[in-house]
C-alpha cells in the first residue's frame, strides 16, 4: 500500500495557481501523480477518454472559462463511470452559498484557496490523508463532507 | 416512489457471510475483527468459489501476508468505539493488550503507512460516526455524544467543527437538503 501512487488531477485556469500547487504537491511526504487542467472542458475531454486510469482525488476550480467547475462537478456526478471520483473543490470564494451549493452537487471537500504556500501545502496535505482514509478505511462515503 | 433505509453495517456483513458459508456445508465460527474459523478448512475449489461470490459485495477474503497490522488496528479501534464496556480502558493499553505488540510499535507502522497517527485516525473515525448518528438517528447531540464518549456536548461540537470545518448543525442542514437534492434534483 505504501508504494501506490495517488492520481490527482487539478483543473484551474489560472498558471501560477497550477504551478504553485503542483510544488505544493511535490515537497508533500505522499507519493502522487499530479495532471492539470486548463479548464473545466480539458479534464472532461481527458476524464470520459476510454482506458484511462481515473484519478483517485479531483481538484476543481469553480470559475474557469469554456467549462466551470459547478458544471464539472455536475456532470461527473451524472457519469456512472466518474460518479464515485472523490471531488475537492479548490476556489478562492468562501461564500457560504457557493460552499453550499457544491456539497448538494456532490462535492466531498471544499477547500478555500489559502493565500500563502506554507498554508497552502498543509491544506492540500490534509486533504490528501483525508481522501486516503477514505479510500483505505471502512469510513462512510455518502458522509464525506468536509470544509477546509 | 422513494423511500430510505437504514443499516447496520456489521450485522450486514455478517449475516450475508454466514449465508455464504452456510452453502459449503462446513462447520464454522465468526469471530470479531472479520475474523472466520472454520473446521478443517475448505477445498481450493470452495476457497475460489467463496470468494466469488463474495466480491460482489465488496467482501474480500485476506490472504496471511494481507493481514497487515494496519487493518488489524483500524478493526481493533472499530471495535472499541462500538463496545461500550470498553469506554473505560485507555486506547493504548486496549491496542496493545488485543494485538500483542507495544504501542510504540504499533503506532510507528500505522503512521508509517497510512500518513496518519493512530490518534488521528481515532478522531476521523469518531466523527465519521458522529456523521453517520446525526443522518440516520433521531439522536440529539447530546445523545450522540454520550453514545461516543465524549465529555461533553462542547467537546464533540469542537471536535467535530476542528475535522470536518462544519459544525455539526450545518452539516446536519446541509445532508438533509442533499437528500432532497438528490431525490429531486430540479428543485
Amino acid at each position: 500500500m505504501d508504494t501506490k501512487l495517488l492520481n490527482i488531477a487539478l483543473a484551474d485556469d489560472d498558471e501560477d495557481d497550477r504551478m504553485l500547487f503542483s510544488e505544493a504537491i511535490d515537497e508533500i511526504g505522499i507519493r502522487t501523480k499530479l495532471s492539470l487542467f486548463k479548464h473545466g472542458q480539458e479534464l472532461m475531454d481527458y476524464l470520459t477518454l476510454p482506458n484511462i486510469v481515473l484519478p483517485n482525488l479531483i481538484f476543481l476550480d469553480l470559475n474557469m472559462p469554456i467549462k466551470n467547475g459547478m458544471q464539472c462537478l455536475k456532470e461527473i456526478r451524472q457519469n456512472p463511470d466518474l460518479k464515485d471520483l472523490c471531488i475537492a473543490i479548490y476556489s478562492t470564494s468562501s461564500s457560504e452559498k457557493d460552499v453550499e451549493e457544491t456539497f448538494l452537487n456532490g462535492a466531498n471537500i471544499y477547500l478555500n484557496k489559502p493565500n500563502n504556500f506554507v498554508k497552502l501545502q498543509a491544506s492540500v496535505e490534509r486533504v490528501l490523508q483525508l481522501n486516503w482514509q477514505y479510500h483505505t478505511s471502512n469510513l462512510n462515503k455518502d458522509t464525506f463532507l468536509f470544509r477546509i | 416512489m422513494t423511500f430510505f433505509v437504514k443499516y447496520d453495517f456489521d450485522l450486514a456483513c455478517k449475516t450475508l457471510l454466514k449465508e455464504h458459508l452456510d452453502a459449503f456445508d462446513v462447520t464454522y465460527s465468526l469471530g470479531s475483527l472479520g475474523e472466520v474459523k472454520i473446521k478443517g478448512g475448505l477445498s481450493d475449489e470452495q476457497r475460489n468459489s467463496l470468494t466469488t461470490s463474495l466480491k460482489r459485495y465488496g467482501i474480500e477474503i485476506l490472504d496471511g501476508q494481507k493481514i497487515t497490522l494496519v487493518e488489524r488496528i483500524k478493526s481493533a479501534i472499530d471495535e472499541l468505539l462500538k463496545d461500550k464496556d470498553l469506554k473505560s480502558i485507555k486506547v493504548s493499553t486496549y491496542l496493545s493488550d488485543t494485538l500483542h505488540y507495544s504501542y510504540a510499535h504499533l503506532s510507528s507502522v500505522f503512521s508509517e503507512s497510512t500518513y496518519t497517527s493512530i490518534e488521528n485516525y481515532i478522531i476521523l473515525r469518531k466523527v465519521d460516526l458522529a456523521k453517520e448518528l446525526i443522518c440516520n438517528t433521531d439522536l440529539t447531540l447530546t445523545e450522540i455524544a454520550f453514545k461516543l464518549n465524549y465529555s461533553s456536548v462542547a467537546h464533540l461540537s469542537g471536535q467535530f467543527k476542528k475535522t470536518t470545518g462544519l459544525t455539526p448543525s450545518s452539516f446536519q442542514r446541509i445532508m438533509s437538503k442533499k437528500i432532497k437534492h438528490t431525490v429531486n434534483p430540479k428543485t
